[in-house]
């Protein structure tokens, strides 16, 4: 997946490829063929983006893989260790595991008919982000995030959002909702410098998103502006651990291809950093999927089962399943309690998103003498 | 400045510091201008807010056992490059480097990554650094990697013994034949000597600037070829100079002598070859490739004999000849069967080209002292090209 497509922007400049000896070019050569490449490999150099560059502290050389929070992860070839991002975050930057439970209400007040009125700001700026350990991505992002912050209210609330463009190309936010023509965010282009409020009435409840939607649109959407906006039921949903996972991916070298996948932004990060539930508790997932250049994304959990309630926007029918697909920009609420403790993969059940980042741990604790 | 140095060198009586001194003035002056753009930095326009095209060359991958594999990658970039990221047939995995991950210009690191490859199948090695690029290099086919010892010396000795030794002392038999043949019959043979060489001379420059292609940039793999060639060519003919003293002409053993060195130098290319592709699996050394082996290097030890049918050589002289010329290849698939790399692989193909120029310049002269005929009677210019047709045939059987 990473083979070397022109990016649009640079032409590159050298071009290895893979180099496959015959008999006839080393007699041809009668002197060093191709052959040497064989184990010298062709060096494969692909040329530059014209963005932000990463400043990066000399990390140390020596990388083991972080055990995380817990100590789960088994070790021994061939064993999940191995198969992971080496090095830690720098600190101080974006925590993919806060975002998993921050929800943003905005400013709450009352209109005067009685409808809650829920404004927000959100800014969108050219910030560089850290994707993997050491790799810096320079990123288009909402609020110097990404994803954005998660949109939270209720259906019916009546929803507010100055936007302001403090980036140097056009954006927009375009909600997905029912709303009219002029607030969804497809045709009037924010300019840099510019701002727009978009305001609508929340609905249907269920589990959405935004994104820009500017053109040329893989570019506006996979440099991170996006994030989830979750409208919930006017009666709410029953008590659970309720956690945000948005699948995504960076194409870091600009060849149209990601080089890094993730749920919320950090390649490897809940596989070192697994997430804790307790045996029996009610988890619910809410799992939006803004994957750019691949067509689709998935969710797989291990040992266990869960109820996938498509869009969120219907709390009966559910299907009982354990892998759940997603097109982009398709997203699902699941719900399931673990029985048994202990560490439980989740994942894409593409094997070569779950290769470059997208997989993550659920550790599972309690309920050990009782389960 | 330099009107006052010429002069003064013109008169060696007078020469003092002065002259020196005003060649080094400019040195100086680049010296300071430097050092004030590395103090101060370059006038603002030349600097672009956008990172600096990086360029890593992974130059080996090693399959030292089992369940590890090593990278060598060179920074050929004008600035250092941070390797953050190591992905094998794209998954992220686990890896230790033997520095710091920010590499400096013109320098190197190992990596380590203990990834579980499978003999016998290609595998991918992608360095992701810092700023999101990425640099991928692939393997054809994953196998162990000898490792220096008495076992794979003896191979890749025997390979060379194959490949190189054995042919051209099997061409230097020939000799006996050679002299019981008319003058005319032996000019025959060295044009067909000439063909030989000019064939293997292109072939070996062809190689030369394919590899030198692979050479990371900063180290301009062109330039290197030309360097290798040109300075072998007139190393060897100051060399030849002296010896021959004032006639300036080399005498029929030194051509001989000269010969041999090209072909060894050839041979070593060849030998790198050869141990490089058995090293990496590319190659298994079935009968047919040794046989074509054989043939096709048994011309060589013609080449090496037919300018000197008519003198008297002592068997010890021949043995030396033989052995300048057929031993490079034990050597050369000595190195490429343990250590390769395109840097030194440019240089010596290019050297070996350099001393080919110049013998198939020597042999030349030797046509043209002599009274008639020369490369371009009508039997020459036959044994001409029959020498490059037989190379390009007896190349076929080689060939896979």
């Amino acid at each position: 997946m990473m083979q070397d497509t022109p990016p649009d922007e640079v032409e590159p400049d050298e071009e290895g490829e893979p180099v496959r000896l015959t008999r006839r070019e080393l007699l041809r050569a009668g002197a060093l063929s191709a052959a040497g490449l064989a184990a010298a490999g062709g060096a494969l150099a692909l040329p530059v983006r014209g963005a932000g560059q990463g400043v990066l502290a000399d990390t140390p050389a020596v990388g083991h893989p972080a055990h995380g929070d817990h100590d789960v992860v088994r070790g021994g070839h061939g064993s999940h260790a191995d198969m992971m991002a080496v090095g830690e975050l720098a600190p101080g930057g974006f925590d993919p595991t806060a975002f998993l439970t921050r929800f943003d209400g905005g400013k709450v007040s009352r209109l005067p008919s009685g409808q809650t009125l829920r404004e927000y700001e959100m800014v969108a700026s050219e910030v560089e982000i850290e994707v993997a350990p050491g790799v810096i991505f320079p990123a288009w992002a909402y609020n110097g995030q990404v994803p954005g912050p998660t949109i939270r209210c209720t259906e019916g609330d009546r929803v507010r959002v100055r936007f302001v463009n403090g980036s140097t190309h056009p954006h927009t936010i375009h909600f997905h909702g029912v709303h009219a023509a002029g607030m969804d965010g497809a045709f009037e282009m924010v300019q840099p410098g510019g701002q727009f409020t978009y305001e609508f009435d929340a609905e249907p409840f269920g589990l959405h998103l935004y994104h820009c939607h500017a053109v040329p649109l893989k570019r506006h959407i996979h440099k991170g502006l996006y994030g989830v906006f979750l409208v919930d039921p006017p009666q709410g949903r029953p008590p659970a651990r309720e956690l945000v996972m948005v699948m995504n991916g960076f194409d870091t070298n600009f060849d149209g291809k990601n080089e890094v996948y993730a749920v919320n932004t950090v390649a490897h990060h809940f596989q070192k950093h697994p997430i804790v539930v307790r045996v029996g508790e009610t988890v619910r997932l809410y799992v939006v999927n803004i994957t750019e250049f691949d067509l689709i994304n998935s969710f797989h959990l291990h040992g266990n089962f869960f109820r996938s309630y498509r869009t969120g926007t219907d709390l009966e029918r559910f299907e009982l399943t354990d892998t759940v697909m997603l097109c982009q920009g398709e997203r699902a609420v699941l719900e399931f309690t673990y029985r048994f403790p202990g560490p439980y993969l989740f994942h894409a059940h593409q094997s070569e998103f779950v290769e470059l980042g997208w997989t993550g741990i659920f550790d599972v604790h309690g309920g050990a003498d009782g389960a | 400045m330099a009107r006052d140095a010429a002069p003064a060198a013109a008169k060696p009586a007078r020469v003092g510091w002065r002259p020196w001194a005003a060649g080094l003035g400019p040195l100086l002056l680049l010296v300071a201008l430097v050092a004030a753009f590395l103090r101060f930095g370059p006038v603002g326009v030349l600097r672009k807010p956008f990172p600096p095209v990086e360029e890593l060359t992974i130059e080996r991958i090693a399959f030292p056992h089992p369940g590890e594999l090593r990278v060598r990658v060179v920074n050929g970039g004008p600035e250092p490059s941070t390797v953050a990221q190591v992905l094998v047939d794209d998954a992220v995995w686990r890896h230790e480097l033997d520095g710091g991950r920010t590499i400096g210009r013109l320098d190197g690191r190992t990596i380590t990554v203990p990834y579980p490859w499978v003999e016998g199948e290609p595998l991918t090695v992608t360095l992701v650094t810092a700023t999101g690029l990425t640099f991928s290099a692939e393997v054809p086919v994953a196998t162990e990697t000898p490792a220096v010892g008495r076992r794979y010396l003896a191979t890749f000795a025997l390979l060379g013994v194959y490949a190189g030794v054995v042919p051209v002392f099997l061409g230097l038999l020939w000799l006996p034949f050679l002299r019981g043949l008319s003058r005319r019959w032996i000019d025959f043979f060295l044009s067909l000597t000439v063909g030989l060489l000019v064939f293997l001379g292109v072939e070996a420059l062809a190689e030369a600037l394919e590899v030198a292609g692979r050479v990371s940039a900063a180290f301009q793999g062109t330039a290197l070829v030309l360097l290798g060639v040109a300075g072998t060519w007139l190393a060897l003919a100051a060399l030849g100079q002296r010896r021959a003293g004032k006639g300036g002409a080399h005498t029929p053993s030194d051509v001989a002598m000269l010969i041999a060195l090209g072909i060894g130098l050839h041979n070593l290319g060849e030998g790198l070859a050869i141990g490089t592709s058995y090293a990496t699996g590319e190659i298994a050394l079935g009968t047919f490739l040794v046989v074509g082996f054989l043939i096709h290097n048994t011309t060589e030890g013609l080449g090496i004999v037919a300018p000197i049918a008519r003198e008297r050589t002592p068997l010890r002289r021949l043995l030396l000849l033989g052995a300048l010329a057929g031993l490079p290849t034990v050597l050369g698939a000595w190195i490429g069967g343990f250590s390769y790399s395109p840097l030194w692989t440019t240089l010596f193909l290019a050297v070996g080209v350099g001393a080919i120029a110049q013998v198939v310049v020597q042999l030349w002269k030797l046509f043209a002292r002599e009274p008639g005929g020369g490369l371009t009677s009508p039997l020459n210019t036959a044994g001409l090209l029959l020498g490059m047709a037989i190379m390009y045939a007896t190349g076929l059987l080689v060939a896979g």
